[in-house]
């Protein structure tokens, strides 16, 4: 199949669709590569260098259009360029088909099949063909250095011998791809960033960028990152709080990029007139949705604005052709990635599998019908978070009612233990003689006042505890004092014998735990 | 001579001073205080009893006082702080010793009593106890007779027992379970035929009954406490702490003497409530404990995949460097290789580099309840630092490095993921669940319950074979 790359028709669109390299891996795929004359030169890339990866270069666009089967483009085609569209022909650009309607009914009724890079489904397997994230991590990168060409400060903070320069601080609103890019580019120049989403997960991904989350305090209640790797538009309330959250910010803020588009809808106002009159003379907003009409209420697409207080306002929307090689690199690559899904067998046979995920989503017109917008793709973005169980609160009366179960099982109990405990005493009050029961008295009472002493000792002194306890226990040398000066040989010797090793015990028991306690020491 | 009465209200000085000195070790704080208490209160018991009306032979108690007193003072200066559970199981056998003294020579004075009131001497002057008995009457010197049988048992069982733990604890008996052939039939046997002997006793049955008596309790101390692994041994010592206090109140029963009768009731009930937690903290039933060895395992533990993966100092040097929060599991291992000291200069470098460092002591590190606490603080390890399980257990997941130094089943995780694990219920601390362990180990052996430890096995656990101070040693020059 002939694939070929015509030179962009939209004025200051630097991009080309098709590079030396992934001409090479196109070829591999069966297919001939086709170049209209110059379409490389603004990317830098010369028909030369075309020629030796075997690209066949055909002068003017009618002759290009009409020599191939396939045409890969970067922008969605003209008037001109859609009157050299044929029937069975097939289209890759960046089509943008819900702002595109006309076009769309043109393209349907000149038979061709049309596949909008960007709609190429944000799933998993999609990525490597996902155009939109590689641009957009390109425009990240340029909002960063544009807004710092337009920027009168330094981004990092430093001290220096002529005086204390601050650290530019930057906000980025919108942490998809090219907020993130965004992200990364500032904090490496130095910049204190901050940056801001709909979506709360997204937090962590920020933060390893190394900015810092302001978090909106809201909870409505559906997962923004369900459809596709979109925020789904907010709710006026969450509106109104984020809008509450940027006017907080917008007098500290000296650089504003804000990235927020919705897909298939102009893009939603977020820094309004005020903000911008709140931030300092001197303060940049870039706005990367300026093609799409604008995150900021002052933006005027492809132009630079300076407001009343001398902030300055970026519409810049070219921002891949002001790097148009490395955009046309990755882009080529995305559309070959594109190319090899359509060649399955790589034998240079298109086969448009409308069963496939990413070509289905990707087709917005296909024999003569319109296939857009395509149903949702099988496999979801994100594995949707399973809800949690929640934790069965137990109800007040549940509650009381455990309770006294609880406090009745623990009355039988002792109810049951005091009244065996009584008879067995009363029994015992039977045969022994009154001297008994009176110790037994002490007896009892002693082993309770041991039980409540021994609970509260802590755990780090249980050594003591026992050494302790091994001290006292020597009060059996008070038996054998009672006992020695009793009577016989015999009784003396043993009761002898009982009061030395008793007393071992009892001086090695206390000097070893006073021992012990002299080291435990508080920090 | 002091007068009865100022026995008695010393009596009731020293019980005061005791239950103050128990309940004082609520706090580190609190109990250096409270040691004194029991000093004081000890002093003034024996002071007192020694120096009643009637109880003389001085000539023979002082000399015997001094020089227990001396040698109780040199065996507590020379002790390690790592051999603290021998001495404490050495201190026990005394106790015991002494009860079945006591005991017999109660018998042999009743004896004589009794000889000397049937040959019609009744008005010849007896003194110290023997006076105390001639005043008895009958029923009360046959309840004199089954106090007698208990003080003598129990303080047998005590002695041996405590012997042997001693010898397991010190190293010089081998820590694992034996038992002679018949087992526990023959503890059984042991125990009924001291019953019969007692019950032929009471009824009038020469002395011999009792010394038969107490050569088989001494064997079912020794046969009983040799059943039980070393693993065990921090609930045995504290259940013959709890005999040893028995011992005493029985005594004290037969002696008439309440000061007695509450001291041994507090020291008793102190040790069953220690072996009560111990046993809570092993998820071991007490009787099973006692039984000896680990029983009741119901299918083949687990199979453990994977393989210990080895790590050298320079390896562990340099997670602990990037680490912010570190806590140190010690166990026996550490104790038996004095590492104490090389951990706390560990800790001190480590805080000293503004890193979070705290230890985690499982209710049964170590040999002895509250063994690694004792260690730990003779190293001058800050004790506030040094948290138990259930303080810390909750934070392991969020910790950067756990250093496990020579401790096994207490951070096994088959006791929580294992339900077939002879272990299995017992809480255990989760160092698991940390970014990073290290097991300070030296060498692949199984801990004392001898079963495997999926822990070695795991992803982000590195084994750091050697002797635990050596290993700690080298580690310290590695450390910024």
């Amino acid at each position: 199949m002939k694939i070929g790359a015509p030179k962009e028709s939209t004025s200051g669109e630097a991009r080309v669709a098709l590079t030396p390299d992934s001409a090479l891996q196109i070829h591999k795929l069966g297919h001939e590569c086709y170049l209209e004359a110059g379409a490389g030169s603004a990317a830098g890339f010369s028909d030369a260098a075309y020629r030796e990866a075997g690209v066949t270069v055909v002068d003017g666009a009618e002759a290009l259009w009409q020599a191939v089967d396939t045409v890969i483009k970067v922008r969605e085609p003209n008037e001109t360029e859609a009157g050299y569209l044929r029937n069975g022909q097939t289209l890759i650009a960046f089509f943008w088909p819900a702002q595109n309607e006309a076009m769309l009914e043109r393209c349907k009724a000149a038979g061709a099949t049309v596949i909008a890079m960007d709609m190429v489904p944000r799933i998993s397997r999609a990525q490597k063909m996902d155009a939109l994230s590689s641009t957009a991590n390109i425009v990240g990168y340029r909002a960063v250095i544009e807004a710092g060409n337009q920027f009168g400060r330094f981004f990092t903070g430093q001290v220096t011998a002529a005086g204390k320069v601050p650290p530019a601080k930057v906000l980025v609103i919108g942490a998809g791809v090219a907020g993130l890019a965004a992200i990364g580019t500032a904090t490496s120049l130095g910049a204190v960033v901050r940056a801001f989403d709909v979506r709360p997960e997204v937090a962590e991904q920020i933060e390893s960028m190394g900015a810092e989350f302001l978090f909106l305090d809201f909870d409505d209640g559906n997962d923004g990152s369900e459809s596709g790797g979109y925020a789904a538009p907010s709710s006026p309330e969450f509106r109104e709080k984020q809008l509450a959250l940027f006017r907080e910010q917008a007098p500290e803020i000296d650089i504003v990029i804000t990235t927020a588009l919705i897909p298939g809808k102009p893009a939603p106002k977020l820094w309004l007139e005020d903000m911008v009159a709140a931030m300092k003379p001197g303060s940049v907003v870039v706005d990367l949705a300026a093609e799409r009409g604008g995150n900021c209420d002052l933006t005027v697409p492809d132009q630079r604005i300076v407001s009343d207080n001398g902030v300055i306002v970026a519409g810049f929307t070219d921002f891949p052709s002001r790097m148009a090689t490395q955009a046309s690199l990755l882009y080529a690559n995305n559309v070959r990635h594109m190319l090899t899904d359509l060649t399955p067998e790589k034998d240079g046979q298109l086969v448009h599998d409308m069963e496939d995920d990413v070509i289905r989503g990707a087709t917005v017109t296909h024999r003569g019908e319109i296939t857009f917008p395509p149903p949702p793709p099988k496999v979801k973005a994100i594995a949707a978070a399973k809800p949690k169980p929640k934790e069965k609160e137990p109800t007040r009366e549940e509650k009381r009612a455990a309770e006294l179960a609880a406090f009745k099982q623990q009355s039988k109990r002792q109810v049951t233990m005091l009244a065996v405990g009584g008879a067995v005493m009363l029994l015992l009050g039977q045969v022994a003689p009154a001297s008994f029961m009176q110790h037994f008295i002490v007896f009892v009472l002693a082993c309770f006042i041991g039980f409540q002493v021994i609970w509260n000792v802590s755990h780090a002194l249980h050594t003591p505890l026992m050494a302790v306890t091994n001290a006292i226990s020597g009060i059996i040398v008070l038996g054998a004092v009672l006992q020695i000066g009793s009577g016989s040989g015999l009784v003396a010797l043993l009761a002898g014998i009982s009061v030395l090793i008793a007393t071992i015990n009892i001086v090695g028991g206390f000097l070893v735990t006073h021992r012990m306690l002299a080291m435990f020491q508080k920090s | 001579m002091l007068s009865q009465g100022f026995v008695s209200a010393a009596s009731i000085a020293a019980s005061v001073l005791f239950i103050l000195s128990l309940g004082g070790l609520s706090n580190q704080e609190k109990a250096k205080r409270a040691v004194w208490y029991g000093i004081v209160g000890m002093a003034i018991a024996v002071g007192f009893t020694a120096f009643a009306s009637g109880i003389g032979g001085y000539g023979w108690m002082i000399p015997m006082i001094i020089i227990g007193a001396a040698i109780g003072v040199y065996v507590a200066k020379k002790v390690e702080m790592t051999e603290m559970p021998q001495l404490v199981a050495a201190l026990h056998s005394f106790v015991g010793l002494a009860a079945v003294f006591v005991g017999l020579n109660a018998d042999l004075e009743r004896r004589r009593v009794m000889a000397a009131q049937l040959a019609g001497e009744a008005g010849e002057s007896f003194s110290a106890f023997a006076a105390l008995v001639a005043t008895k009457t009958p029923a009360e010197l046959t309840f004199l007779q089954v106090e007698v049988v208990l003080g003598v048992f129990i303080g047998a069982v005590t002695f041996t027992g405590s012997v042997i733990a001693f010898g397991k604890l010190a190293g010089k008996i081998d820590g694992k379970p034996r038992q002679l052939p018949g087992g526990h039939l023959l503890n059984a046997g042991a125990a009924l035929l001291a019953l019969l002997l007692a019950i032929l006793y009471v009824n009038g049955a020469g002395i011999w009954t009792v010394l038969l008596l107490a050569l088989l309790a001494l064997f079912i101390g020794y046969h009983l406490i040799m059943g039980i692994g070393g693993a065990d041994m921090p609930v045995v010592v504290s259940m013959l702490n709890s005999y040893s206090g028995w011992a005493a109140a029985a005594i004290g029963f037969t002696l008439s003497n309440d000061l007695l009768i509450v001291t041994g009731a507090l020291v008793g009930s102190s040790g069953a409530i220690l072996s009560y937690i111990m046993c809570k903290a092993m998820n071991r039933n007490f009787v099973s404990v006692i039984l000896g060895g680990f029983g009741g395992t119901t299918g083949p533990a687990a199979e453990i995949e994977g393989e210990q993966v080895a790590i050298d100092a320079g390896g562990v040097a340099s997670a602990l460097n990037d680490a912010d929060s570190v806590i140190i599991v010690p166990g026996y291992g550490m104790a038996v290789a004095q590492a104490q000291n090389s951990v706390s200069e560990l800790v001190r470098k480590l805080r000293a580099a503004d890193k979070e460092v705290r230890f985690g002591i499982h209710p049964v590190a170590g040999r002895l309840p509250g063994h690694m606490n004792v260690l730990l603080a003779e190293a001058k390890v800050p004790y506030d630092i040094v948290l138990e399980m259930d303080e810390i257990n909750a934070d392991f997941a969020s910790t950067d490095v756990v250093i496990v130094i020579g401790s096994n089943d207490i951070v096994n995780p088959a006791a929580e993921e294992d339900p077939n694990s002879p272990i299995a219920g017992m809480p255990v601390l989760k160092v698991w669940e940390a970014k990073q362990v290290f097991v300070s180990k030296r060498g692949q052996g199984t801990g004392y319950s001898g079963i495997e430890n999926p822990l070695f096995f795991k992803d982000n656990t590195r084994m750091f074979y050697g002797d635990a101070k050596n290993s700690v040693d080298a580690l310290l020059p590695l450390l910024d």
